[in-house]
């Protein structure tokens, strides 16, 4: 089981824990968090967040919203986002 | 000329095909009926042509085209002059550039998108075939809808779309949004003269964009139905079962695996070329999209876009 602590916004400071199969968005939302979200699909960009530090990975995301560019810098779609360490997020980054 | 006589097709973007053609088969319920590289042909079941949705395999999801069936072959020489006229670019598709297609005519809409008109397609036929038939068919999955029913789009200027549909293609308008003062529209529902409440629509929004893709179901209660099917197979269900003022139809709203948004739209009043156009003001858009609750339900309604 992973930690994920939130750095930024609305949810700043707040933890939650994530076991890795499930999303982060899943996650996040089951323990009260709420990311906003559309098609959990990785095709809107709707829950897009930008991943400040752990490691992680990401399943089948629209490079029309998460572009080549933005994934390296670690912006992600929380819906298509899997911990792999324990990770701190920016919540406003995404905010694009 | 004879004209338009409905949406034929629409070529859908997916990430995924085989999860992309999962889903349409056995949650919406369509059957494969052809395949090329990168590429799934899928029909419903009460349609007679050979397909109404193309999957095709990309990088992000979205509408590639969608496409009206003309009556007449020479319909489409008489649409190319007048999509010319009206100042949009054109080019023929030629016969067999997709499986089972004769020749088109393609061209971008004042949105952006991408338009398609043919005439000539494989007929595949129905289970139920035309002689005595049995009102549907065994072996049914999912949704199984009747038909590919319309897409809803965004674009910048809907004014000027609508225009394009009606003066240049002799689509009908059968309902519209404009703005509190009236200057602008911004919802607009399109019909070929077949009774249908729309074809194609369009809202305000950013170019290009596909809102979603719907497929005609009969009743109220095969709406609550396809929603007890999206909850059974996990499917993201953005807007639970309600009415439309709009169209007055049924509607259920959720998103494929890519992030299409998909609806289950049954009824719908039937409308004529002769009846006026319905007006919504723009402050009572809520009431004419979810006529119980009157608000926007789900702020990703307006922002969850292909």
């Amino acid at each position: 089981m992973f930690t994920v602590q939130i750095v930024d916004g609305q949810w700043k400071d707040a933890v939650f824990a994530c076991d890795g199969q499930e999303s982060l968005l899943d996650a996040a939302r089951k323990q009260g968090i709420k990311i906003s979200f559309g098609c959990r699909g990785g095709g809107c960009g709707m829950c897009k967040v930008k991943v400040q530090a752990g490691r992680f990975e990401r399943g089948v995301s629209s490079k029309a919203v998460l572009p080549d560019e933005e994934r390296v810098l670690n912006y992600t779609l929380a819906c298509k986002t899997y911990p792999r360490s324990n990770l701190c997020v920016s919540m406003e980054a995404g905010d694009t | 000329m004879m004209g338009i006589m409905r949406i034929g097709r629409a070529q859908l973007r997916v990430m995924d095909l085989d999860t992309a053609v999962d889903y349409y088969t056995n949650v919406i319920g369509l059957d494969v009926v052809g395949q090329e590289a990168g590429k799934v042909y899928l029909k419903a079941w009460d349609e007679w042509d050979h397909h109404s949705l193309i999957l095709q395999q990309a990088d992000s999801p979205g509408l590639d085209h969608f496409a009206f069936k003309v009556e007449k072959e020479d319909d489409l020489s008489e649409f190319e002059k007048k999509v010319e006229q009206f100042g949009c670019t054109l080019k023929r598709i030629s016969k067999g550039a997709r499986l089972g297609e004769g020749e088109a005519i393609r061209f971008e809409l004042p949105t952006g998108h991408q338009v398609e008109l043919y005439s000539e397609i494989e007929q595949l036929g129905t289970k139920v075939g035309v002689l005595n038939p049995h009102p549907w068919p065994d072996g049914l999955r999912g949704i199984a809808p009747h038909r590919l029913d319309h897409v809803l789009l965004t674009g910048e200027d809907v004014k000027t779309v609508t225009r394009f549909f009606t003066e240049a293609l002799g689509l009908y308008q059968s309902e519209q949004v404009l703005s509190v003062d009236g200057e602008d529209m911004v919802g607009s529902f399109m019909y070929a003269a077949n009774g249908k409440p729309h074809d194609v629509a369009f809202i305000k929004g950013p170019d290009k964009k596909l809102h979603h893709a719907a497929f005609y179901v009969e009743h109220w209660y095969d709406v609550l139905k396809a929603a007890d099917i999206l909850s059974k197979h996990d499917v993201t269900v953005e807007i639970t079962p309600t009415r439309h003022a709009m169209t007055r139809g049924q509607t259920v709203y959720f998103f494929d695996p890519s992030g299409n948004r998909n609806e289950a739209f049954a009824s719908g009043y039937i409308t004529y070329p002769d009846f006026p156009t319905i007006t919504w003001t723009e402050d009572k858009i809520m009431h004419g999209i979810f006529y119980h609750r009157r608000m926007l339900i789900e702020e990703s309604y307006m922002k969850a876009l292909t």
